[in-house]
């Protein structure tokens, strides 16, 4: 009997079947308790399925390059769905041309800002090289984000990590902020939520208001594209810094 | 639905195509969605499939995100190394940025062309 099970398992552990199936499970997990929790932040399914397969497979003893061989089905997606991206701003294209330059100064402003103070603060702190490359997308959404990550020569697995980090924290910390600064403006809250915390803060958006959603959706796909477009002229003239 | 994929992959290998060709700095995916955005605005509608498709992704986006996310599985090393650094970077810049682009999107200088702001920012 132990024996069967351990060939079962030989077969399990080199198959691309079970990092595939457990992915998802965990996703499914993460995302019930994510309802039960009434949407929280912290508890968002992404953390949970993350928190959840570490150390599934630290237990097993399974390597992260036999657990990618069966997630790669999955991150494969990641492609298209940031080509995809391009629908839902395409939707946001009256918005957009109706408040172009004030969107255009805080949408730019907002993505560097968020980019340079990171790499600033970390390599005030000592942070390695790889560590800030990859510190540097973390306010753009996760496939964007690692897509520059690895252009720029950080380590797209960490910026992942970072991202979902800085989710969780721009949603905890936006309401501080609005309060201290009193923005009260809706569309103002949610570009603020969508820039600094992609779709983290665009489902914290959508909480409060359909118009704030919008906007944060908005912010979510601008920024996207404007870092991705900013960071590469802008970060080698901050090698100086970052060195 | 299918025609709507097949696009989706048709505009990230042109992307990818791109960033080879001119050597950009710029991941193969952004400039396919750059390039879909600006299809979209010249054709003036989303065809039905591309919406299907494109939305069906967009809705699972969480789930696409966990192998790379597990993938900090590799880094650990190097997160406990820079643990400080990296935690005052990410609370000071998400604040940062917050900070910024809701400032600057209230401003009403800003909106001096458009007449009334929208939002509730009294009167």
């Amino acid at each position: 009997m132990a024996e069967e099970f351990q060939d079962i398992w030989a077969f399990l552990a080199e198959s691309p079947l079970l990092g595939l199936t457990a992915t998802l499970v965990a996703f499914l997990i993460g995302q019930t308790l994510w309802r039960r929790l009434g949407n929280a932040p912290l508890a968002h399914p992404v953390l949970i399925a993350t928190a959840l397969l570490i150390p599934f497979l630290l237990l097993t003893g399974t390597d992260y390059d036999t657990y990618f061989e069966g997630a790669q089905f999955i991150h494969f997606l990641l492609g298209p769905a940031t080509v995809a991206l391009a629908v839902p701003l395409f939707d946001q294209l009256p918005r957009i041309r109706a408040l172009l330059l004030p969107i255009t100064v805080s949408v730019v402003a907002g993505s560097l800002a968020a980019a340079l103070s990171a790499v600033w603060v970390g390599a005030a702190l000592g942070a390695s090289r790889e560590t800030l490359l990859s510190l540097a997308p973390k306010s753009v959404t996760s496939p964007i984000a690692m897509g520059i990550a690895e252009r720029l020569g950080g380590l797209p697995s960490l910026t992942a990590g970072l991202v979902l980090i800085t989710g969780a924290l721009g949603c905890l910390m936006a309401p501080l902020v609005f309060r201290l600064l009193r923005i009260r403006d809706e569309a103002a809250r949610g570009l603020a939520l969508g820039l600094s915390a992609h779709g983290f803060g665009t489902v914290q958006a959508f909480s409060t208001s359909a118009a704030a959603g919008a906007f944060a959706g908005l912010g979510l796909g601008l920024a996207g594209l404007v870092t991705a477009f900013l960071l590469p002229v802008v970060l080698p003239w901050l090698a100086s810094v970052g060195g | 639905m299918l025609l709507g994929l097949t696009l989706l992959l048709g505009f990230q290998l042109l992307g990818e195509v791109i960033a080879r060709l001119f050597g950009l700095p710029l991941p193969g995916p952004v400039i396919g969605l750059a390039l879909l955005f600006a299809t979209l605005i010249a054709f003036g509608r989303v065809p039905t499939g591309l919406r299907t498709a494109a939305e069906g992704l967009l809705r699972h986006l969480a789930l696409l995100l966990i192998p790379a996310g597990v993938g900090i599985l590799l880094h650990l090393p190097r997160l406990q190394e820079d643990a400080v650094a990296i935690a005052a970077a990410l609370v000071v810049s998400t604040a940062v940025a917050l900070a910024v682009t809701a400032a600057l999107f209230q401003w009403r200088w800003l909106r001096r062309d458009r007449g009334t702001p929208p939002g509730d920012d009294r009167g």
